[in-house]
Protein backbone atom coordinates (compact mmCIF):
# COMPACT_ATOMS: atom_id res chain seq x y z
CA UNK A 1 0.00 0.00 0.00
CA UNK A 2 1.26 3.42 -0.85
CA UNK A 3 0.35 6.03 1.72
CA UNK A 4 2.52 8.69 0.19
CA UNK A 5 1.09 9.82 -3.09
CA UNK A 6 3.36 12.84 -3.27
CA UNK A 7 3.17 16.21 -1.48
CA UNK A 8 -0.32 17.69 -1.11
CA UNK A 9 -0.98 20.23 -3.85
CA UNK A 10 -3.49 23.09 -3.90
CA UNK A 11 -5.83 21.08 -6.09
CA UNK A 12 -5.59 17.93 -4.01
CA UNK A 13 -6.40 20.02 -0.93
CA UNK A 14 -9.33 21.64 -2.70
CA UNK A 15 -10.48 18.14 -3.64
CA UNK A 16 -10.36 16.99 -0.03
CA UNK A 17 -12.23 20.08 1.25
CA UNK A 18 -14.59 20.35 -1.69
CA UNK A 19 -17.67 19.45 0.35
CA UNK A 20 -16.84 21.87 3.14
CA UNK A 21 -16.08 24.70 0.70
CA UNK A 22 -19.33 24.18 -1.19
CA UNK A 23 -21.23 24.13 2.08
CA UNK A 24 -19.48 27.35 3.04
CA UNK A 25 -20.49 28.98 -0.24
CA UNK A 26 -24.06 27.82 0.27
CA UNK A 27 -24.04 29.21 3.81
CA UNK A 28 -22.72 32.59 2.64
CA UNK A 29 -25.31 32.81 -0.12
CA UNK A 30 -28.27 31.75 1.99
CA UNK A 31 -27.36 33.95 4.96
CA UNK A 32 -26.79 36.94 2.69
CA UNK A 33 -30.03 36.31 0.85
CA UNK A 34 -32.02 36.02 4.09
CA UNK A 35 -30.38 39.17 5.49
CA UNK A 36 -31.00 41.19 2.32
CA UNK A 37 -34.58 39.96 2.08
CA UNK A 38 -35.48 40.77 5.68
CA UNK A 39 -33.43 43.97 5.60
CA UNK A 40 -35.24 45.18 2.48
CA UNK A 41 -38.67 44.64 3.97
CA UNK A 42 -37.63 46.28 7.25
CA UNK A 43 -35.99 49.08 5.26
CA UNK A 44 -39.11 49.81 3.21
CA UNK A 45 -41.23 50.18 6.33
CA UNK A 46 -38.63 52.27 8.16
CA UNK A 47 -38.21 54.37 5.01
CA UNK A 48 -41.98 54.89 4.92
CA UNK A 49 -41.92 55.93 8.57
CA UNK A 50 -39.09 58.37 7.84
CA UNK A 51 -41.01 59.90 4.95
CA UNK A 52 -44.65 59.85 5.98
CA UNK A 53 -44.64 58.94 9.67
CA UNK A 54 -45.82 61.19 12.47
CA UNK A 55 -43.22 62.84 14.65
CA UNK A 56 -42.83 59.85 17.01
CA UNK A 57 -42.44 57.34 14.17
CA UNK A 58 -39.98 59.63 12.42
CA UNK A 59 -37.83 60.07 15.51
CA UNK A 60 -37.75 56.33 16.25
CA UNK A 61 -36.92 55.52 12.64
CA UNK A 62 -34.26 58.21 12.58
CA UNK A 63 -32.64 56.85 15.76
CA UNK A 64 -32.58 53.35 14.26
CA UNK A 65 -31.01 54.37 10.94
CA UNK A 66 -28.47 56.78 12.40
CA UNK A 67 -27.48 54.42 15.20
CA UNK A 68 -27.07 51.36 13.00
CA UNK A 69 -25.25 53.21 10.25
CA UNK A 70 -22.92 54.67 12.84
CA UNK A 71 -21.58 51.42 14.28
CA UNK A 72 -19.38 48.80 12.58
CA UNK A 73 -21.12 45.63 11.39
CA UNK A 74 -18.68 43.55 13.39
CA UNK A 75 -19.77 45.25 16.62
CA UNK A 76 -23.40 44.66 15.64
CA UNK A 77 -22.69 40.96 15.08
CA UNK A 78 -20.91 40.55 18.40
CA UNK A 79 -23.60 42.48 20.21
CA UNK A 80 -26.37 40.29 18.85
CA UNK A 81 -24.51 37.10 19.63
CA UNK A 82 -23.12 37.95 23.07
CA UNK A 83 -25.29 40.74 24.47
CA UNK A 84 -28.82 39.95 23.35
CA UNK A 85 -28.89 36.56 25.18
CA UNK A 86 -28.45 38.53 28.42
CA UNK A 87 -31.85 40.06 27.65
CA UNK A 88 -33.31 36.58 27.54
CA UNK A 89 -33.41 36.18 23.76
CA UNK A 90 -31.25 33.27 22.70
CA UNK A 91 -30.06 33.37 19.12
CA UNK A 92 -27.81 30.74 17.65
CA UNK A 93 -24.86 31.89 15.59
CA UNK A 94 -26.68 31.71 12.26
CA UNK A 95 -29.72 33.59 13.57
CA UNK A 96 -27.54 36.24 15.18
CA UNK A 97 -25.59 36.56 11.92
CA UNK A 98 -28.69 36.95 9.77
CA UNK A 99 -30.29 39.35 12.26
CA UNK A 100 -27.27 41.63 12.49
CA UNK A 101 -26.79 41.82 8.72
CA UNK A 102 -30.55 42.38 8.25
CA UNK A 103 -30.53 45.21 10.80
CA UNK A 104 -27.52 46.70 9.04
CA UNK A 105 -28.98 46.50 5.53
CA UNK A 106 -32.40 47.62 6.80
CA UNK A 107 -30.95 50.95 7.92
CA UNK A 108 -29.31 51.49 4.54
CA UNK A 109 -32.40 50.48 2.57
CA UNK A 110 -34.50 52.82 4.74
CA UNK A 111 -32.31 55.77 3.80
CA UNK A 112 -32.48 54.86 0.11
CA UNK A 113 -36.26 54.52 0.22
CA UNK A 114 -36.63 57.87 1.97
CA UNK A 115 -34.36 59.59 -0.53
CA UNK A 116 -36.13 58.04 -3.49
CA UNK A 117 -39.63 58.81 -2.22
CA UNK A 118 -38.73 62.39 -1.45
CA UNK A 119 -37.25 62.89 -4.88
CA UNK A 120 -40.46 61.88 -6.64
CA UNK A 121 -42.29 64.99 -7.80
CA UNK A 122 -45.25 65.76 -5.56
CA UNK A 123 -47.42 66.05 -8.65
CA UNK A 124 -47.32 62.26 -8.85
CA UNK A 125 -49.03 61.92 -5.48
CA UNK A 126 -51.48 64.68 -6.36
CA UNK A 127 -52.41 63.09 -9.67
CA UNK A 128 -52.97 59.76 -7.93
CA UNK A 129 -55.09 61.44 -5.24
CA UNK A 130 -57.08 63.33 -7.84
CA UNK A 131 -57.90 60.01 -9.52
CA UNK A 132 -59.30 58.71 -6.23
CA UNK A 133 -56.46 56.38 -5.27
CA UNK A 134 -56.01 56.01 -1.53
CA UNK A 135 -52.65 56.20 0.21
CA UNK A 136 -51.69 52.54 -0.02
CA UNK A 137 -52.76 52.32 -3.68
CA UNK A 138 -50.78 55.46 -4.43
CA UNK A 139 -47.78 53.98 -2.69
CA UNK A 140 -47.97 50.52 -4.27
CA UNK A 141 -48.85 51.47 -7.85
CA UNK A 142 -47.36 54.94 -8.30
CA UNK A 143 -44.60 55.78 -5.84
CA UNK A 144 -42.92 52.47 -5.04
CA UNK A 145 -42.40 51.35 -8.66
CA UNK A 146 -40.63 54.64 -9.32
CA UNK A 147 -38.69 54.55 -6.06
CA UNK A 148 -37.54 50.96 -6.59
CA UNK A 149 -36.15 51.77 -10.03
CA UNK A 150 -34.28 54.62 -8.49
CA UNK A 151 -32.80 52.69 -5.58
CA UNK A 152 -31.89 49.58 -7.56
CA UNK A 153 -28.23 50.47 -8.24
CA UNK A 154 -27.61 51.47 -4.59
CA UNK A 155 -29.57 48.48 -3.39
CA UNK A 156 -27.33 46.15 -5.40
CA UNK A 157 -24.32 47.88 -3.85
CA UNK A 158 -25.68 47.24 -0.37
CA UNK A 159 -26.39 43.62 -1.29
CA UNK A 160 -22.77 43.17 -2.36
CA UNK A 161 -21.72 44.82 0.92
CA UNK A 162 -23.84 42.29 2.80
CA UNK A 163 -22.25 39.35 0.97
CA UNK A 164 -18.82 40.69 1.82
CA UNK A 165 -19.90 41.59 5.36
CA UNK A 166 -21.13 38.04 5.89
CA UNK A 167 -17.47 36.98 6.13
CA UNK A 168 -17.46 38.74 9.52
CA UNK A 169 -19.88 36.26 11.03
CA UNK A 170 -17.12 33.64 10.85
CA UNK A 171 -16.06 35.23 14.12
CA UNK A 172 -19.11 33.87 15.94
CA UNK A 173 -18.51 30.41 14.48
CA UNK A 174 -20.74 30.27 11.42
CA UNK A 175 -19.01 28.10 8.83
CA UNK A 176 -19.42 30.22 5.76
CA UNK A 177 -16.83 30.69 3.00
CA UNK A 178 -14.18 32.40 5.12
CA UNK A 179 -14.43 30.03 8.06
CA UNK A 180 -14.62 26.93 5.83
CA UNK A 181 -11.41 27.95 4.10
CA UNK A 182 -9.74 28.86 7.40
CA UNK A 183 -10.45 25.32 8.61
CA UNK A 184 -8.81 23.95 5.47
CA UNK A 185 -5.81 26.22 5.96
CA UNK A 186 -5.48 25.07 9.56
CA UNK A 187 -4.69 21.66 8.10
CA UNK A 188 -2.54 22.49 5.10
CA UNK A 189 -1.06 25.94 5.89
CA UNK A 190 -1.61 27.12 2.28
CA UNK A 191 -2.64 30.61 3.40
CA UNK A 192 -1.73 32.42 0.24
CA UNK A 193 -3.59 30.09 -2.08
CA UNK A 194 -6.72 29.59 0.02
CA UNK A 195 -7.18 33.25 0.95
CA UNK A 196 -6.74 33.86 -2.76
CA UNK A 197 -9.46 31.32 -3.41
CA UNK A 198 -11.69 33.10 -0.88
CA UNK A 199 -11.14 36.38 -2.68
CA UNK A 200 -12.00 34.82 -6.01
CA UNK A 201 -15.20 33.22 -4.69
CA UNK A 202 -16.39 36.50 -3.12
CA UNK A 203 -15.52 38.36 -6.28
CA UNK A 204 -17.52 35.95 -8.43
CA UNK A 205 -20.60 36.25 -6.21
CA UNK A 206 -20.34 40.04 -5.97
CA UNK A 207 -19.63 40.54 -9.65
CA UNK A 208 -22.52 38.28 -10.67
CA UNK A 209 -24.83 40.30 -8.43
CA UNK A 210 -23.72 43.52 -10.06
CA UNK A 211 -24.20 42.14 -13.56
CA UNK A 212 -27.62 40.85 -12.57
CA UNK A 213 -28.44 44.29 -11.18
CA UNK A 214 -27.36 45.98 -14.41
CA UNK A 215 -29.50 43.55 -16.38
CA UNK A 216 -32.60 44.20 -14.26
CA UNK A 217 -31.91 47.94 -14.42
CA UNK A 218 -31.92 47.83 -18.22
CA UNK A 219 -35.17 45.86 -18.19
CA UNK A 220 -36.86 48.31 -15.83
CA UNK A 221 -35.58 51.54 -17.30
CA UNK A 222 -38.31 54.13 -17.78
CA UNK A 223 -38.50 54.95 -21.45
CA UNK B 1 -83.73 75.96 -13.59
CA UNK B 2 -81.50 72.96 -13.11
CA UNK B 3 -79.84 72.21 -9.79
CA UNK B 4 -76.19 73.22 -9.64
CA UNK B 5 -73.74 70.33 -9.88
CA UNK B 6 -71.04 72.35 -8.13
CA UNK B 7 -71.69 74.92 -5.43
CA UNK B 8 -68.83 76.79 -3.83
CA UNK B 9 -69.93 79.17 -1.13
CA UNK B 10 -67.91 81.65 0.87
CA UNK B 11 -64.59 79.82 0.58
CA UNK B 12 -61.75 81.08 2.74
CA UNK B 13 -58.24 79.71 2.57
CA UNK B 14 -55.06 80.81 4.34
CA UNK B 15 -51.47 79.89 3.80
CA UNK B 16 -50.16 80.72 7.24
CA UNK B 17 -50.89 84.40 7.82
CA UNK B 18 -51.67 85.09 4.19
CA UNK B 19 -55.31 84.83 3.16
CA UNK B 20 -55.40 83.64 -0.45
CA UNK B 21 -59.15 83.09 -0.78
CA UNK B 22 -61.28 85.70 0.95
CA UNK B 23 -64.78 84.39 0.47
CA UNK B 24 -65.33 82.95 -2.99
CA UNK B 25 -68.71 81.71 -4.20
CA UNK B 26 -69.35 80.07 -7.56
CA UNK B 27 -72.14 77.85 -8.88
CA UNK B 28 -71.90 75.58 -11.89
CA UNK B 29 -74.97 74.03 -13.50
CA UNK B 30 -74.64 70.79 -15.43
CA UNK B 31 -72.88 71.47 -18.72
CA UNK B 32 -71.53 74.85 -17.64
CA UNK B 33 -68.09 75.80 -18.85
CA UNK B 34 -66.61 78.46 -16.59
CA UNK B 35 -63.16 79.94 -17.07
CA UNK B 36 -61.22 81.64 -14.33
CA UNK B 37 -58.70 84.31 -15.31
CA UNK B 38 -56.56 86.61 -13.25
CA UNK B 39 -52.96 87.40 -12.47
CA UNK B 40 -50.73 84.95 -10.62
CA UNK B 41 -51.36 84.95 -6.91
CA UNK B 42 -54.99 85.89 -7.34
CA UNK B 43 -56.06 82.52 -5.93
CA UNK B 44 -57.46 80.84 -9.03
CA UNK B 45 -55.33 77.70 -8.87
CA UNK B 46 -55.91 77.46 -5.12
CA UNK B 47 -59.65 77.59 -5.70
CA UNK B 48 -59.42 74.68 -8.12
CA UNK B 49 -57.24 72.67 -5.74
CA UNK B 50 -59.78 73.20 -2.96
CA UNK B 51 -62.52 71.75 -5.14
CA UNK B 52 -60.31 68.68 -5.66
CA UNK B 53 -59.56 68.63 -1.90
CA UNK B 54 -55.84 68.85 -2.57
CA UNK B 55 -55.91 71.86 -0.25
CA UNK B 56 -57.66 72.20 3.07
CA UNK B 57 -59.71 75.33 3.63
CA UNK B 58 -60.63 77.10 6.81
CA UNK B 59 -64.12 78.23 6.01
CA UNK B 60 -66.80 77.72 3.41
CA UNK B 61 -68.70 74.87 1.85
CA UNK B 62 -68.23 72.99 -1.41
CA UNK B 63 -71.13 70.84 -2.56
CA UNK B 64 -71.24 68.44 -5.47
CA UNK B 65 -74.75 67.40 -6.49
CA UNK B 66 -75.98 68.95 -3.26
CA UNK B 67 -73.68 66.97 -0.95
CA UNK B 68 -70.92 68.69 0.97
CA UNK B 69 -67.45 67.32 0.26
CA UNK B 70 -64.36 67.27 2.46
CA UNK B 71 -65.95 68.50 5.68
CA UNK B 72 -69.06 67.96 7.74
CA UNK B 73 -70.75 69.66 10.65
CA UNK B 74 -70.80 67.91 13.99
CA UNK B 75 -73.21 70.08 15.91
CA UNK B 76 -71.77 73.54 15.50
CA UNK B 77 -68.26 72.25 14.85
CA UNK B 78 -66.80 71.92 11.37
CA UNK B 79 -64.71 68.75 11.09
CA UNK B 80 -62.64 67.28 8.31
CA UNK B 81 -64.06 64.11 6.84
CA UNK B 82 -62.36 60.76 7.29
CA UNK B 83 -59.72 59.87 4.72
CA UNK B 84 -61.93 57.27 3.10
CA UNK B 85 -64.67 59.86 2.40
CA UNK B 86 -62.13 62.41 1.15
CA UNK B 87 -60.68 59.83 -1.25
CA UNK B 88 -64.12 59.09 -2.68
CA UNK B 89 -65.06 62.80 -2.78
CA UNK B 90 -61.95 63.49 -4.84
CA UNK B 91 -63.04 60.97 -7.43
CA UNK B 92 -66.13 63.13 -8.11
CA UNK B 93 -63.91 65.65 -9.86
CA UNK B 94 -61.27 65.08 -12.51
CA UNK B 95 -58.19 67.25 -12.35
CA UNK B 96 -55.75 68.05 -15.14
CA UNK B 97 -52.51 69.66 -14.01
CA UNK B 98 -50.19 72.21 -15.52
CA UNK B 99 -47.30 69.72 -15.38
CA UNK B 100 -49.31 66.73 -16.76
CA UNK B 101 -48.21 64.46 -13.88
CA UNK B 102 -48.52 61.30 -15.93
CA UNK B 103 -47.04 58.25 -14.22
CA UNK B 104 -43.72 57.79 -16.07
CA UNK B 105 -43.42 54.05 -15.40
CA UNK B 106 -46.78 53.28 -17.00
CA UNK B 107 -47.83 53.40 -20.65
CA UNK B 108 -50.48 55.85 -21.83
CA UNK B 109 -53.06 53.08 -21.64
CA UNK B 110 -51.95 51.96 -18.17
CA UNK B 111 -52.06 55.55 -16.94
CA UNK B 112 -55.75 55.56 -17.80
CA UNK B 113 -56.63 52.05 -16.63
CA UNK B 114 -54.97 52.33 -13.20
CA UNK B 115 -57.80 54.24 -11.52
CA UNK B 116 -60.44 52.30 -13.44
CA UNK B 117 -59.07 48.99 -12.17
CA UNK B 118 -58.04 49.96 -8.65
CA UNK B 119 -60.65 52.57 -7.71
CA UNK B 120 -63.65 51.56 -9.78
CA UNK B 121 -62.73 47.85 -9.66
CA UNK B 122 -63.39 47.35 -13.35
CA UNK B 123 -62.02 44.27 -15.09
CA UNK B 124 -58.84 44.62 -17.08
CA UNK B 125 -60.72 44.13 -20.35
CA UNK B 126 -63.35 46.73 -19.52
CA UNK B 127 -60.76 49.25 -18.31
CA UNK B 128 -58.70 48.72 -21.46
CA UNK B 129 -61.76 49.24 -23.64
CA UNK B 130 -62.56 52.54 -21.90
CA UNK B 131 -58.92 53.64 -22.14
CA UNK B 132 -58.76 52.89 -25.86
CA UNK B 133 -62.03 54.75 -26.43
CA UNK B 134 -60.72 57.88 -24.69
CA UNK B 135 -57.31 57.67 -26.32
CA UNK B 136 -59.23 57.69 -29.61
CA UNK B 137 -61.26 60.71 -28.57
CA UNK B 138 -58.17 62.72 -27.67
CA UNK B 139 -56.63 61.79 -31.00
CA UNK B 140 -54.01 59.31 -29.80
CA UNK B 141 -55.35 55.90 -30.75
CA UNK B 142 -51.93 54.67 -31.84
CA UNK B 143 -50.02 55.69 -28.74
CA UNK B 144 -51.60 53.35 -26.19
CA UNK B 145 -48.35 51.52 -25.51
CA UNK B 146 -46.10 54.58 -25.48
CA UNK B 147 -44.55 55.73 -22.23
CA UNK B 148 -44.98 59.40 -21.25
CA UNK B 149 -41.30 60.00 -21.99
CA UNK B 150 -41.91 58.99 -25.59
CA UNK B 151 -44.72 61.52 -26.07
CA UNK B 152 -44.61 65.24 -26.78
CA UNK B 153 -45.91 67.66 -24.15
CA UNK B 154 -49.17 68.15 -26.01
CA UNK B 155 -49.65 64.41 -26.35
CA UNK B 156 -48.89 63.88 -22.66
CA UNK B 157 -51.42 66.48 -21.67
CA UNK B 158 -54.05 64.86 -23.91
CA UNK B 159 -53.37 61.52 -22.22
CA UNK B 160 -53.72 63.29 -18.86
CA UNK B 161 -57.09 64.67 -19.94
CA UNK B 162 -58.18 61.21 -21.10
CA UNK B 163 -56.99 59.74 -17.79
CA UNK B 164 -59.00 62.24 -15.75
CA UNK B 165 -62.18 62.01 -17.77
CA UNK B 166 -62.15 58.23 -18.22
CA UNK B 167 -62.67 57.98 -14.46
CA UNK B 168 -66.10 59.47 -15.16
CA UNK B 169 -66.05 62.56 -12.91
CA UNK B 170 -69.01 64.90 -12.55
CA UNK B 171 -66.85 67.96 -13.11
CA UNK B 172 -63.55 68.45 -14.89
CA UNK B 173 -61.01 70.87 -13.43
CA UNK B 174 -58.27 72.25 -15.67
CA UNK B 175 -55.36 74.00 -14.00
CA UNK B 176 -53.43 76.10 -16.53
CA UNK B 177 -53.13 73.01 -18.67
CA UNK B 178 -51.34 74.73 -21.54
CA UNK B 179 -48.94 76.86 -19.53
CA UNK B 180 -46.00 74.47 -19.81
CA UNK B 181 -46.52 73.68 -23.49
CA UNK B 182 -44.70 75.01 -26.51
CA UNK B 183 -46.96 77.41 -28.44
CA UNK B 184 -47.42 75.06 -31.38
CA UNK B 185 -48.68 72.30 -29.06
CA UNK B 186 -51.30 74.41 -27.29
CA UNK B 187 -53.97 74.20 -29.98
CA UNK B 188 -54.18 70.40 -29.97
CA UNK B 189 -54.88 70.42 -26.24
CA UNK B 190 -57.40 73.26 -26.39
CA UNK B 191 -59.21 71.50 -29.23
CA UNK B 192 -59.69 68.45 -27.03
CA UNK B 193 -61.13 70.63 -24.25
CA UNK B 194 -63.45 72.38 -26.72
CA UNK B 195 -64.73 69.03 -27.87
CA UNK B 196 -65.47 68.05 -24.27
CA UNK B 197 -67.34 71.33 -23.82
CA UNK B 198 -69.40 70.58 -26.91
CA UNK B 199 -70.20 67.16 -25.45
CA UNK B 200 -71.75 68.88 -22.43
CA UNK B 201 -69.05 68.23 -19.82
CA UNK B 202 -69.20 70.53 -16.80
CA UNK B 203 -65.85 72.27 -16.56
CA UNK B 204 -64.00 74.76 -14.42
CA UNK B 205 -60.97 76.04 -16.30
CA UNK B 206 -58.12 78.13 -14.96
CA UNK B 207 -56.36 79.57 -17.98
CA UNK B 208 -54.13 82.27 -19.39
CA UNK B 209 -55.45 81.69 -22.92
CA UNK B 210 -57.89 84.57 -23.22
CA UNK B 211 -59.00 83.82 -26.78
CA UNK B 212 -59.74 80.26 -25.73
CA UNK B 213 -61.65 81.36 -22.62
CA UNK B 214 -63.64 83.76 -24.75
CA UNK B 215 -64.53 81.05 -27.23
CA UNK B 216 -65.27 78.09 -24.99
CA UNK B 217 -66.84 79.59 -21.85
CA UNK B 218 -70.43 80.16 -20.85
CA UNK B 219 -69.15 82.43 -18.10
CA UNK B 220 -65.81 83.97 -17.25
CA UNK B 221 -64.63 84.81 -13.75
CA UNK B 222 -61.93 87.40 -13.12
CA UNK B 223 -60.25 86.82 -9.79
CA UNK B 224 -58.29 89.49 -8.05
CA UNK B 225 -56.60 89.28 -4.66
CA UNK B 226 -58.53 86.24 -3.43
CA UNK B 227 -61.93 87.48 -4.51
CA UNK B 228 -64.13 87.24 -7.56
CA UNK B 229 -63.92 90.74 -8.98
CA UNK B 230 -66.01 90.15 -12.08
CA UNK B 231 -68.25 87.30 -13.18
CA UNK B 232 -70.11 87.46 -16.44
CA UNK B 233 -70.45 86.33 -20.01
CA UNK B 234 -67.28 86.33 -22.13
CA UNK B 235 -68.71 89.44 -23.74
CA UNK B 236 -69.07 91.25 -20.41
CA UNK B 237 -65.54 90.35 -19.45
CA UNK B 238 -63.57 90.65 -22.67
CA UNK B 239 -65.46 93.05 -24.88
CA UNK B 240 -66.89 95.61 -22.50
CA UNK B 241 -65.12 95.30 -19.17
CA UNK B 242 -66.04 97.90 -16.58
CA UNK B 243 -63.90 96.86 -13.63
CA UNK B 244 -60.69 98.91 -13.53
CA UNK B 245 -58.51 96.02 -12.36
CA UNK B 246 -59.87 93.81 -15.11
CA UNK B 247 -59.24 96.52 -17.69
CA UNK B 248 -55.62 96.85 -16.71
CA UNK B 249 -55.22 93.05 -16.51
CA UNK B 250 -56.57 92.63 -20.03
CA UNK B 251 -54.45 95.47 -21.34
CA UNK B 252 -51.33 93.65 -20.16
CA UNK B 253 -52.42 90.30 -21.51
CA UNK B 254 -52.08 89.26 -25.10
CA UNK B 255 -54.88 87.44 -26.82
Amino acid sequence: MNFISGDPTFWSEVGISKGAILQGIWMTISISFAAIFIGTIVGIFIGLALTYGNIVARILARIYTDFVRGIPVLVLILALYYVVPILGINLNAIQAGIASLAIFSGAHVAEMVRGALQSIHKGQTEAAKALGLNFSQTFIFVLMPQALRQILPTWINTSVEIVKGSSLISIIGVVEITYALQQTMARNYMFMKFYGLAAIIYFIIGYSLERLGKFVERKLIIK
Amino acid sequence: MSKPVLEISNLHKNYGDREVLKGVSVNLNPGDVVSIIGSSGSGKTTLLRCVNLLEEYEQGVIRIDGNEIGYRMEGAKRVKEKNRKIVSDRALTGMVFQSFNLFPHLTAKENITLALRKVQKKSNAEATEIAMEWLGKVGLPGRADSYPGQLSGGQQQRVAIARAIAANPKIMLFDEVTSSLDPELITEVLDVIKKLADDGMTMLIVTHEMAFANEVSDRVIFMNDGLIAVEGSPRDVFISPENERLKSFLKNTKF
